[in-house]
Formats: C-alpha cells, sequence, structure tokens
C-alpha cells in the first residue's frame, strides 16, 4: 500500500549548470524542502511555493512549477477536492488551512467602479489641494455640544462631546492578528507602523506583549472568549478595546492556538502555561443576548475609564439587526469581517463556504443604522480581503468609516499567501515562532514597508477623492451615488444601494 | 449631570458618611456608574475601606480596580460582574451576588456569604472567589493558571450545568453544603467539558454521564487533601464555618486527561 496517493502540487526544478552549490535555498526553506548533497535536492512533496528559495538563490537557478498531471483533470472532482477526500481518507481529521477563502466566488468589488466627476462638480487636483483624510473611530454626539463663552454667547463645548473618538491620519487600520498566530516581529512592525501613519494596529486575542507598550496609544487591545492575555493593565493600555464575537474567516469557530506554537514568549503574553492549547471558543460564555453583551462592553468601559469598545464580527444574514443591537448595546465601533477574511487556522470547510462578503454587510448595516437613526452612535470598520485603495474607496462609498487589513499588511512584509500560515513554519518569518524564522523579518524594515503601503493607499485615495470632485473622505462615506455597478443582478444592486452603470 | 431615572436608578451620587476608618456609600436607588465613579474617586483619595449600604443589584462594583490593600464591604445585593478584571482588593457581600462575579479577575478576593449567579469566575486569572450558598451555571469556565497566578473558586453549595467547562487552570471546589435544593445533584450536566488544566474538588460524587469526556473521575487521594485543606481553612475562616465538618465527607477529584484536548482532531491541508 503506498503510504499517500496525495501527489507533490508542485516540482522544484533547480538548473544546476547555474547552480553556485551555496547551500542558501537550504538554510531559506522552513519547510526542510532541501537535502544538500553535494548539491541542493529538493523534495518536492513538502513545497508550499512561498518561493522563499526563488527569491534568495543568487543564481536565479530555481523555478516552481505546478506539478502538471499530479491530478487528472477534471472540472467537477478538482484537484483540491482530491486532496481533501484524500487527506480526511488518511487523518480523518477536520482539515485546517489558512489565509483568506481562495475560492471563485463573485468579488463585489471588482463589479463596482467609482464614479468621476467633470463638470457639474469639478475634480480636484490633489496635488495642489488640500484633501482631507482624517476620521474620527466611535461614537457622535446626536447634537454638537456647546457651552456658555462667558460673554453672553456659547462657544462649541471643548471637545464638542467627541472625547472618546480616536483621530485616524487616513481610513486605515491593521486587523486583529494576534501575537501567536504572527510574530513578535511582525507585531512590532505593524505597531511602529500605525505610529508613524497616525492609525491604529490590533492585538488580536494573544495579549499586547511588553515590547509593543511604548506604541500603546496605537494599538486596539482584544477581548476574546479565551480572555488571553486579558488583565486590568491590558484594558488601560489600549487606546480602545475590542470584543471579538467573530471572524470572516471562521464566523462562529472560534480561535485554537495548538500547543506546539505556545511558546515562552507567547505563554506569558497570553498568560498561560507553555504548551497548552489556546482554546479561546465561540462563543463567549458570558454572552447568549444582546444584553450580555452590552454587560461585557460596558464592564469594559468601567474597568479602563471609558474607553471606546469596539464589537468585530463575521458577516453573515442578518448582520443588518445584529449590527442594530452591537450599537444599541453601547458600541463605539462595529467592526464588519466579510468571508474573504484572511486567519492563522480554519477549518478549510468553514473558511471556504461560511459567511458573506463583506462589501453586502457594509451596505446593509450602513442602511440599517441609517433608518433606525442610529448611524452616528457607531463607526462602521470593514475587512475581509481590502486588496488596494480602490477597495477601501468602494467600502467607504458603501457605508464604512475605516477598513482593516491584514493580509495586505503581510504581503507588504514579504508574504506570499502560500495559505500555510497553519504550519508555523513560515519561510518568510511572519506566521512562525521558530527563531530561525522571527529574525527574517527586522522590525524597522518592516515598519517602513508597510507604511510605504499606507502611505501609498492614502495618495491614491486623494487621487480617488479628487476625481469624485470632493475634498474629504468623510464626504465619501456611504455616497452610493458615487458608484456603479456591472454584470451585478437587480436584487444585489438594491440591496448595495447602487444603480447600474449607464444611469 | 442631571437627576434623571434609568433603569429604576437615579443617577445621582450617592449619599456619603464615614464610619470610622471607613467611606459609607448608601448605594439605595443610585445607579452604578455613579455609586462606582464615587467608589473610584474616593480610593484615587486614599480610602483603603469602603462600605456599600443598601446595594440592590449594582452592577460592575470593584471592577478593573487595582489597589492591593482595599478592602470594600457590601450590604444588600451585588450586581452583576462584580469584581470584573479586578485585579488587588478584598470585596464581601454580605448577601447575594448575581452573575459575573470575579469575570476575568487577576487577583485579589471576594466572599459572598449569599448565593451567587451564572458564570461565576469567567476566565479568571488568580486570587479567590468563595460563595457560602449554591451558584448558577457556567461556573469557573475558561479559568486559567499562569506561573503565580492560580484562581481559586469555592462554593459552598449546589452548581448547575457546565460547572468548569473549558477550565485550564486553578482550583474549583464545590461543596454541596449549604444549598437551597437539597434532593439536587451536587453539580449539573457538562461538568469538566472541554476542561484541558486545573482541578476540580466536589464534596461527594458525581457521576461520569454527568462529566465532559475530556476529565478523569478518581477519589481525591491524601495529596489532594493536602492541597485542598488550606483552601478550605481560608474559605472556613472567611465564611466562619467549621472545617472539620468540610473534611468530614469524601472528595472526588476531577481532571483533565489531556492538555491537548484537540491536538489530534485537525489535519493540516
Amino acid at each position: 500500500m503506498p503510504a499517500t496517493f496525495i501527489q507533490p502540487e508542485f516540482r522544484v526544478k533547480i538548473d544546476y549548470d547555474k547552480c553556485h552549490k551555496c547551500g542558501r535555498c537550504v538554510q531559506q526553506c522552513g519547510w526542510g524542502v532541501y537535502d544538500f548533497n553535494e548539491r541542493p535536492v529538493p523534495h518536492d512533496e513538502k513545497c508550499r511555493a512561498c518561493h522563499r528559495c526563488v527569491t534568495f538563490c543568487p543564481a536565479h537557478c530555481i523555478t516552481i512549477e505546478r506539478n502538471p498531471l499530479a491530478y487528472r483533470e477534471n472540472d467537477n472532482w478538482s484537484a483540491p477536492l482530491r486532496k481533501a477526500v484524500w487527506k480526511q481518507a488518511e487523518t480523518g481529521g477536520v482539515l485546517l488551512t489558512s489565509m483568506g477563502n481562495p475560492q471563485p466566488y463573485p468579488r463585489i468589488f471588482d463589479h463596482l467602479l467609482l464614479d468621476a466627476c467633470q463638470v457639474t462638480n469639478p475634480s480636484i487636483d490633489p496635488l495642489r489641494e488640500p484633501m482631507e483624510l482624517r476620521t474620527y473611530l466611535g461614537r457622535k454626539p446626536d447634537a454638537v455640544q456647546v457651552e456658555p463663552d462667558g460673554a453672553g454667547g456659547y462657544r462649541l463645548a471643548e471637545d464638542g462631546g467627541m472625547s472618546r473618538n480616536i483621530e485616524l491620519a487616513t481610513p486605515i487600520v491593521f486587523s486583529p492578528m494576534s501575537y501567536g498566530s504572527v510574530s513578535l516581529n511582525v507585531h512590532k512592525s505593524l505597531a511602529m507602523a500605525a505610529e508613524r501613519c497616525g492609525i491604529l494596529m490590533n492585538t488580536g486575542e494573544g495579549g499586547l506583549h511588553e515590547d509593543l507598550y511604548p506604541y500603546q496609544d496605537h494599538v486596539i487591545v482584544q477581548v476574546a472568549s479565551g480572555r488571553f492575555g486579558v488583565g486590568p493593565d491590558y484594558l488601560k493600555r489600549g487606546a480602545a478595546i475590542e470584543i471579538k464575537i467573530g471572524q470572516g474567516a471562521k464566523p462562529g469557530i472560534g480561535g485554537h492556538l495548538p500547543g506546539e506554537k505556545i511558546n515562552k514568549e507567547v505563554s506569558s503574553t497570553r498568560m498561560i502555561p507553555q504548551g497548552t492549547d489556546a482554546i479561546s471558543p465561540a462563543p463567549h460564555h458570558d454572552i447568549y443576548s444582546i444584553e450580555d453583551l452590552r454587560q461585557l462592553i460596558y464592564a469594559l468601559k468601567e474597568a479602563s475609564g471609558y474607553k471606546p469598545v469596539g464589537v468585530k464580527i463575521a458577516a453573515v444574514h442578518n448582520v443588518a439587526a445584529i449590527a442594530s443591537g452591537i450599537v444599541r448595546a453601547g458600541a463605539d465601533y462595529i467592526y464588519l469581517d466579510g468571508f474573504r477574511g484572511g486567519t492563522g487556522a480554519a477549518p478549510a470547510v468553514i473558511r471556504d463556504h461560511v459567511g458573506i462578503p463583506v462589501e453586502i454587510a457594509v451596505a446593509v448595516v450602513d442602511q440599517r443604522l441609517r433608518e433606525e437613526g442610529i448611524r452616528n452612535h457607531a463607526s462602521i470598520v470593514a475587512a475581509g480581503s481590502i486588496r488596494s485603495s480602490a477597495d477601501v474607496a468602494k467600502a467607504i462609498a458603501l457605508g464604512a468609516d475605516v477598513v482593516a487589513i491584514g493580509t495586505a499588511a503581510l504581503i507588504a512584509l514579504g508574504c506570499h499567501v502560500c495559505q500555510s500560515c497553519h504550519t508555523g513554519s513560515c519561510s518568510w518569518g511572519i506566521t512562525t515562532q521558530k527563531p530561525e524564522l522571527t529574525r527574517r523579518i527586522d522590525p524597522e524594515w518592516g515598519a517602513e514597508r508597510v507604511s510605504n503601503l499606507v502611505h501609498a493607499w492614502s495618495h491614491e485615495l486623494q487621487e480617488i477623492l479628487g476625481a469624485l470632485g470632493v475634498n474629504a473622505i468623510e464626504s465619501l462615506r456611504g455616497s452610493r451615488e458615487r458608484l456603479r455597478s456591472i454584470g451585478l443582478d437587480e436584487q444585489t444592486n438594491r440591496i448595495l444601494g447602487v444603480k447600474p452603470a449607464g444611469m | 449631570m442631571a437627576s434623571t431615572v434609568i433603569e429604576g436608578y437615579r443617577q445621582v451620587a450617592p449619599h456619603v458618611r464615614t464610619e470610622g476608618d471607613a467611606i459609607v456609600f448608601d448605594a439605595n436607588g443610585v445607579y452604578y456608574r455613579q455609586l462606582n465613579d464615587a467608589i473610584r474617586q474616593a480610593v484615587e483619595a486614599g480610602a483603603r475601606r469602603i462600605i456599600i449600604e443598601n446595594a440592590n443589584g449594582q452592577r460592575y462594583i470593584g471592577a478593573g480596580l487595582q489597589v492591593k490593600d482595599l478592602a470594600i464591604e457590601v450590604r444588600g445585593t451585588a450586581g452583576n460582574d462584580l469584581a470584573a478584571f479586578m485585579d488587588g482588593p478584598s470585596i464581601e457581600v454580605f448577601g447575594n451576588a448575581q452573575d459575573g462575579v470575579g469575570n476575568t479577575m487577576a487577583s485579589g478576593k471576594v466572599v459572598i456569604h449569599g448565593d451567587a449567579g451564572d458564570v461565576l469566575g469567567y476566565g479568571m486569572r488568580g486570587g479567590r472567589v468563595f460563595v457560602r450558598g449554591d451558584v448558577g451555571y457556567r461556573v469557573g469556565i475558561h479559568m486559567k493558571a499562569y506561573e503565580s497566578l492560580v484562581p481559586v473558586v469555592v462554593c459552598g453549595g449546589k452548581a448547575r450545568d457546565f460547572f468548569g467547562e473549558y477550565m485550564a487552570g486553578g482550583m474549583l471546589v464545590l461543596l454541596g453544603m449549604n444549598t437551597q435544593f437539597p434532593d439536587d445533584p451536587i453539580a449539573g450536566g457538562f461538568l469538566g467539558s472541554g476542561m484541558h488544566g486545573g482541578v476540580i474538588y466536589l464534596r461527594g460524587a458525581v457521576e461520569p454521564w454527568q462529566c465532559g469526556k475530556e476529565v478523569g473521575i478518581a477519589e481525591a487521594s491524601d495529596a489532594d487533601i493536602a492541597a485542598l485543606t488550606p483552601v478550605l481553612k481560608d474559605y472556613c475562616d472567611s465564611l466562619g464555618l467549621d472545617i472539620d465538618e468540610v473534611l468530614s465527607a469524601p472528595f472526588t477529584r476531577i481532571a483533565p486527561v489531556s492538555h491537548r484536548p484537540y491536538g489530534k482532531m485537525y489535519a493540516y491541508l
């Protein structure tokens, strides 16, 4: 009997005429693809096509190809399906995977176009005119608050009732990615970049490492069901606190960091013993109703001196009603994570088949909150595969205040989207805790690259705003009139509140 | 803030007086936010003994307080999330407490002379919670230990379902003594389900069907009793109970069979 039916997905080819036999590919590969026997010898079955070796080969003599007929062609029983069946026949396990949903579902963002202005509302040149990207995360007052000016009149109250808002220089934050799922150097890169860009990073549910304390004004601290790393100090350090109910990549599924990834440092940050499973199941067992959620929101406010508290949920059906309840429960922002959102580890069947797109969720939540007259009570953060500044602009035009980027930030750090984060062997040093791999990310270098990305997208957003003839990102929020759809059905257009192109 | 009524409580500062070295707040009909504001201000001003009279369900008493030598006495019924995220103080409740006592509490001590509700000690990280009477559902869920932080919860009465679910550390003790429900089993179903750390001691016995499949059930050994005795001594001292009576019945030890209950559940793609 063969040990496995699963054939290598990729073929690693080395042009030995060019090879320097320097062994760098052997050192660089986190998956152990290469042996060295006078020259590098690849084991194709271990390759994840992460391209670390290809990138670092000084002789450019490595190519990685798809193994052409590893699986006989069949449009119904695709190669990934057959691989999954064989894997489960061998192991009996739930198939675990990572990164975002790769399935070829329609991408609504790609069916929306921003509609430019020309004459009626002339465009603006962002190179010369001031262009405002600043926005604020948090509850806005129902009315502007004023106070007596001492001379018989009134003036705007010192903060106009906005004191609990967090200023963002650009409408982008980093998605929650826990220390444990990513390395400490990734966390440092994101924290430093958040400070430089005037935005926020998010701890995820893995606690706040003390090396991030200097950046705490730019950190959202997350509270998930497992309460990892959560203590009064943690709550008081964050600029805001986020209750994680759900995640786009795995709605209704909790977090689970396997014991083998709980090394000494992760253990101290999460405040759990080394080597035990970090299980953070859904749901929170103290939240079985909106009233329970309200209780936790206010417990966190009481414990933190009334910091803003947000609630993160996965985009699922009925999300508008859920969001309304969350806002009425006192959340200062609501984080909507669509079904393409990334993850460090999720059952493949959940990641690929559960949830709805963030485009729909943002549109219906914004619409519902407006109808109920409570849109100003909370900000909306949209996430779940925001891939470019165009996606940012479209999400905001559909009703978001801010977008969160996770995978894009990791790609800036070198991620090649090989979808193998759950193995903990990331050759790029991102989703691993192995010291020989984590040191591949220098936080200073990482912060520079991520900051560059945010700055580049911000400049592009200014260009987009200029083309639309508006000079502030907040003027674009919920402005569906600036969008037109192509190739979407009538019902989807109605749900999005977007007209088809030509109208 | 204007004196408005919310959820039946007045949004006004509580009436304050001093009694020896204690600051006494009259919580009668006062909304939780004003009461807790007043407590925090008193603590900031140096108060180390606080008495809350006429407590009638105010939430979040002691939430997030981080003063080691502070003692709070609650006369009446403490509301939900008593001592949530608390780190240091001791709270004594002469009455009952509602749900969520000691939610993610880091250290300190809570003594409840009456009964307590659901989700007692959720995610608790350290310190001690002692309840004289019965407790509700989902007590001790996600309790976890780390180095010197080892939480201890002792419940004198009986418990409902999901006692110690997902427990990852610490000690959870159920005595089944001071109960309103003498005919009920000592605990409900799903005891210790998903448990992967820590230990549960019961004064009495449970049937295997009441427990999660992740735990092993055994008679407490001499070593277990040696570990329990100082905890129960503190419990009895705190509540004025007789330790010899508490120790006069056999104890059952419930502990997880694995620290990795889901270690073999997944196959990596």
